[in-house]
């Protein structure tokens, strides 16, 4: 069995066997309380599946905001580790995109809401030869106002929820074509919010 | 259980610190720092921890089993605290201990950072027993606090707290000001031994009667921080351009007002409540003066001093697996899963979630 973990955007687990046949699936839609719910969906999806060993932790990597993400690929890392099994580092995106090819034909965009009024956008059209969803355009950070206008009638699909039952097959696509769709870095898209301290201020006196 | 195997994992600020220990046995004390991250930006950054948090802690696990000589098989329970602490820092080692927990069909035990502070002294080799009731002062660059402890596991009273900047914090802000780099502590430390502690009399943060009144445990360190700021200022303006700023002066006689004020209270206590032991824990501990006063004037007082290893007073995952194996060895039940992490987590609040019997 192949255990997916994403907290992109909700927290969503999901347990499939290696031929993509979904065995259980927990999730919350909330884009909050990660850190709470990460632990009960986990070990629900293991006692809905019941008996079978896992062979691999899919985890989604984002994009995603910040804080939320790290949770579920903390909780993916860790599981793998005491199972002494690997990790498949899968884009969330590709879940998503993976979910809209069961009725999208031609080019579509999933887009994620990134805080700050920014989404995070990626084209596909199809899947590869390795049934993996065919990337067109990298991810992209846009003004949700300036949205539409990037995308220039590109069909977007607007996701709030995360199938991890799609994550861990488009993992399980990765791990038969053995390619690796993403680095261990998470998909932060951008940098800590920090500036460089100046002199320090005058308290007068 | 007897002994209890466990590791401990604690995020709470810039230390990935991964620990285990049997019983009150150390058998790895596993920790990386993002300090060299925060340097540039003068204090740590909370993002910037949190980033490296998840980075560090698969290397972290890994490297304290080789040490400790287990597996993780071998654990009979998972310890992670869950506040108080940066949130996004905090989260990292909540997932990952849950993630951990639920792989290996362990008990998970969420502990307060605080209270783990002091379960840090039982860990120490050779040490008598901890005896109750007593004091404990907790300074870092996180938290300065002033606790009653009179059993670790379940009684553990919080008598004052910084109402700002943590001592630790304090003297980062103060080495700035006085162009010395970041961490301020040892900085600070270098500086002051050619100076003279009382070439400037600095305020002592909430020691007028008055503020006794209402704060008599607690402390405040941003007046203090402004009263050099506004010292160094003074001395520029009256100054020539290219005279020397005395910061040896400076240093030494900043680091004894901070010093003066957490040993006063701290002793205000134990003479206030007639406990004669104070416990101290917390990276700021590393201060040799800090150190030395507490000694010189806790003994004339006749109050007993203990100070857990250096390595065990900074942050680290021993001291919250210490604090777990206690907790088992008392009889407590597992936390449930269903816990976040809590960044403002009262240190009333020993263990999180505790299961309920069925
Ligand atoms: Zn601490």
């Amino acid at each position: 069995m192949i255990l997916a973990v994403d907290t992109s955007l909700g927290t969503a687990v999901a347990l499939i066997d290696s031929d993509g046949t979904r065995r259980a699936e927990a999730a919350t839609a909330d884009p909050l309380g990660h850190a709470e719910v990460i632990g009960v969906l986990l070990a629900e999806v293991l006692a809905e599946a019941g008996p079978g060993d896992i062979t691999h932790v899919v985890a989604g990597m984002g994009p995603g905001p910040f804080t939320g993400l790290r949770i579920g690929i903390a909780a993916a890392r860790a599981f793998a580790l005491g199972r002494g099994i690997p990790v498949v580092a899968v884009p969330s995106h590709l879940a998503a995109a993976r979910t809209a090819l069961e009725t999208e034909t031609g080019p579509f965009a999933i887009v994620t809401d990134a805080r700050r009024r920014e989404v995070a956008i990626t084209v596909f059209d199809g899947a590869d030869a390795d049934g993996v969803p065919n990337i067109l355009t990298d991810t992209v950070l846009v003004k949700a106002v300036d949205a539409d206008a990037h995308l220039a009638g590109v069909r977007r699909i607007d996701v709030a929820a995360l199938s991890a039952v799609d994550l861990a097959r488009v993992g399980a696509r990765a791990l038969a074509a053995g390619r690796t769709l993403a680095g261990d870095e998470p998909l932060y898209m951008r940098h800590p919010d920090v500036t460089l301290p100046g002199a320090p201020k005058k308290v007068g006196s | 259980m007897s002994e209890p195997l466990v590791l401990g994992i604690e995020t709470s600020c810039d230390e990935t610190g991964i620990g285990i220990v049997r019983g009150r046995t150390l058998l790895s004390n596993t920790i990386a720092s993002s300090m060299d991250e925060h340097a540039r930006f003068g204090g740590v950054v909370p993002e910037v921890a949190a980033r490296a948090h998840l980075e560090a802690l698969q290397p972290s696990i890994d490297a304290a089993l080789a040490e400790a000589g287990v597996g993780l098989d071998d654990l009979d329970a998972v310890a992670v605290t869950s506040g108080p602490g940066l949130a996004g820092a905090l989260m990292v080692g909540v997932g990952a201990a849950k993630g951990l927990a639920v792989s290996l069909d362990k008990p998970l035990y969420a502990v307060n950072h605080l209270v783990g502070h002091i379960a840090a002294d039982i860990l120490t080799p050779d040490a008598e027993p901890l005896e109750y009731p007593t004091i404990a002062l907790l300074v870092s660059g996180g938290h300065t606090s002033l606790l009653h402890v009179r059993d670790l596991t379940t009684d553990v009273e919080l008598l004052g707290e910084t109402m700002d900047d943590a001592a630790g914090e304090a003297f980062d802000k103060v080495a700035r000001l006085l162009s010395l780099p970041y961490p301020g502590g040892p900085e600070i430390d270098r500086a002051a031994i050619a100076g003279d502690p009382e070439a400037i009399r600095f305020p002592r943060g909430l020691s007028r009667a008055s503020d006794l009144a209402k704060h008599r445990y607690d402390f405040s360190f941003s007046g203090l921080k402004t009263a050099v700021a506004r010292w160094v200022e003074r001395f520029e303006a009256e100054n020539p351009a290219d005279a020397q700023l005395p910061v040896a002066d400076v240093a030494a006689s900043f680091r004894e007002a901070v010093v003066d004020v957490l040993v006063t209270k701290a002793l205000a206590a134990c003479a206030d409540l007639g406990v004669p032991r104070l416990l101290l824990g917390g990276g700021v501990i590393a201060n040799r003066r800090l150190r030395d006063v507490a000694l010189e004037r806790a003994g004339a007082a006749g109050v007993t001093v203990r100070i857990p290893p250096l390595s065990l007073c900074t942050d680290n995952g021993a001291m919250i697996a210490a604090l777990a194996a206690e907790l088992i060895a008392s009889g407590r039940r597992p936390s449930t899963l269903a816990f976040g992490a809590d960044s403002t987590l009262p240190v009333t609040e020993i263990q999180i979630a505790e299961a309920v019997p069925a």
